[in-house]
């Protein structure tokens, strides 16, 4: 190693200053967004003390509580029915020679990653549309169906991921010693999964809560989920309370990265 | 012998199929499905009050880049929908250009730290990642107003006399997308750069290379692949951006997605919208496409 002495290989001039300025402009305008919903005035931008008015305000908020119950209902129905059906498919897929059709069926999986999320919106609105004027029906079933569906790659990759890295001994031993198919996947298998799919539960959840473009256009009036409440708002003057909504879903949002990334980090 | 492995191989296809079901027939009944319904509507009629008449027509396709003079039916380009796609792909290649200005030494900074420490700066990227895009942008939005946190300190300080008009124009939607975007630049750039063979940078030092030139001759090479997938990850998303350019342009700097929403609301001409949309598919399925080859060609190359 014949270094000069104090040169740094690795070092690229500028390039930290840059780094730096990315983490700070990054995080400048959400600590901002966050500080100012504590702020007792009705300003979004002078300060005028500490309080907690805004969350009391939004918390006695019809309108708020009722997006609110309607945003969970439909992410935890989203998130149960996309990771159950991931499960099931990262099964079928995973550690399987390649077999017909295979390319149509991860092209079909993965399309709400793919096709813009405005291109996905509007065709379920016209075809929702459709079944709407034949049915009658208008209820939250829509939205539930329409989550569901874009949550599934979101649920589908960590499971798969955990399921390829899993050892495949201990279910072959299983099935030496008689076990059924199906308990050697309750007993042996799923045990293992657990932490994929809770992870790929946890990224569906959020997924489906922060939803802004389909929701938009696949809901019927009155049908508002937080998101779409706070896009409404926007055109109206801002106060605060819109603030104390951003940081209790920012604070939910990142609850459940850190929930993810210790999940991923436990060994198979 | 021979049967026997036959049937086991059926049962298995069987097996699978069964176990796909459910989630086909939910991304049939609400991904796939509806974009095949979509692309039937675009040949369709426009309905008086929206919908669509079942009646073939091509009006939609034509109306997408051309249009008939209501007075004298002279044909012509539409310059209304023209400057809309212009404005689409000069702000989504800005916003691409931007996330590489800010990503590239940022995933670079974050990939020379100790293996300990890459962990948490990546955190750091990831978070903003998953929080709320309306939420980002509204953060954007109480920054940038004329009476956000911005024009009040600048105020404060003297430095200007009346708030700058920065909401509700190009900037602003400009500025909205690299903040929303840049963290899926950082992510596909740090993935290259951490596999990233610094004996070859060391090589090119002990040839008497300067830093610029090691960057560009050595590094630069080596985290091609980083540097397309992430110019992808940002350029789609921001051509079909909604919520952003909706929020920050506020209405009359539209991009591609509101042109599309617009056709469904007050323009009630659903076979446009449609054609619309089908149109900004096509465009990113040849970015992906475009992405897939190259990447694909770099593997071979390095192979």
């Amino acid at each position: 190693m014949a270094e000069r002495k104090g040169f740094n290989i690795r070092r690229q001039t500028g390039f930290a200053t840059i780094a730096v300025a990315c983490f700070v402009l990054l995080y400048l305008p959400i600590l901002l967004l966050v500080a100012y919903s504590f702020n007792s005035g009705s300003s979004i931008a002078i300060w005028e003390g500490f309080s907690w008015r805004w969350y009391q305000s939004a918390w006695e908020n019809e309108l708020v509580q009722e997006a609110t119950v309607r945003s969970l209902i439909i992410a935890v129905w989203a998130s149960l029915i996309s990771t159950t059906v991931a499960v099931l498919a990262a099964l079928a897929t995973t550690r399987t020679r390649k077999f017909k059709g295979q390319g149509a069926v991860f092209a079909m999986i993965n399309q709400p990653l793919m096709v813009p999320e405005i291109v996905t919106a509007v065709a379920l609105l016209i075809f929702f549309a459709m079944i709407k004027v034949a049915t009658g029906y208008s209820g939250l079933l829509y939205l539930i169906i329409a989550h569901a569906a874009f949550c599934i790659p979101f649920a589908y990759l960590p499971i798969r991921a955990r399921l390829q890295g899993m050892d495949l001994s201990l279910e072959q031993a299983a099935a030496d010693l008689y076990a059924t198919p199906f308990q050697a996947f309750r007993r042996i298998t799923l045990p293992q999964l657990w932490p994929g799919i809770l992870a790929g539960a946890m990224l569906a959840f959020v997924i489906s809560l922060d939803d802004v473009v389909i929701t938009e256009f696949v809901k019927s009036a009155g049908q508002d989920t937080l998101p779409t409440y706070m896009l409404g708002q926007l055109r109206r003057v801002i106060t605060p309370e819109i603030n104390a909504i951003s940081t209790v879903l920012i604070g939910i949002s990142v609850t459940m990265v850190i929930g993810f990334t210790l999940l991923s980090k436990i060994r198979n | 012998m021979a049967d026997l492995s036959q049937k086991e191989a059926k049962r298995v296809s069987r097996v699978r199929w069964m176990l796909l079901a459910p989630a086909l027939i939910i991304l049939l009944f609400a991904a796939s499905g509806p974009l095949l319904i979509t692309l039937v509507y675009s040949f369709l009629s426009a309905g008086d009050y929206g919908g669509v008449e079942w009646t073939f027509s091509t009006d939609a396709w034509f109306n997408v880049v051309m249009q008939r003079d209501i007075f004298d039916d002279t044909l012509g380009f539409s310059d209304a929908h023209l400057s809309i796609f212009w404005r689409s792909v000069k702000l989504s290649l800005m916003t691409t250009l931007a996330c590489i200005f800010f990503g590239f030494p940022t995933a670079y900074f974050i990939a020379t730290r100790p293996k300990k420490q890459r962990d948490f700066w990546m955190l750091l990227i990831i978070i903003p990642f998953w929080t709320n895009l309306l939420i980002r942008t509204f953060a954007i939005v109480e920054l940038i107003r004329n009476e956000g946190t911005l024009n009040t300190v600048l105020l404060a300080l003297g430095l200007i006399d009346e708030p700058i008009q920065m909401l509700y124009t190009e900037f602003a939607i400009a500025v909205g997308m690299v903040y929303v975007y840049l963290p899926l630049m950082v992510l596909p750039l740090y993935a290259s750069m951490e596999r990233l063979d610094f004996s070859l940078v060391e090589a090119g030092y002990d040839l008497y290379a300067t830093r610029l030139k090691v960057l560009r001759r050595v590094i630069l090479p080596l985290v091609k692949p980083g540097v397309i997938a992430g110019s992808i990850l940002v350029f789609v998303p921001s051509l079909g951006a909604y919520v952003t350019p909706r929020v920050l342009g506020g209405g009359n700097q539209l991009m591609l997605g509101n042109l599309i929403e617009l056709q469904f609301g007050q323009g009630r001409n659903w076979p446009l919208g449609a054609a619309l949309s089908i149109t900004l598919l096509a465009i990113v399925m040849v970015a992906l496409l475009t992405y897939v080859r190259a990447v694909g060609n770099e593997e071979v190359k390095h192979g």
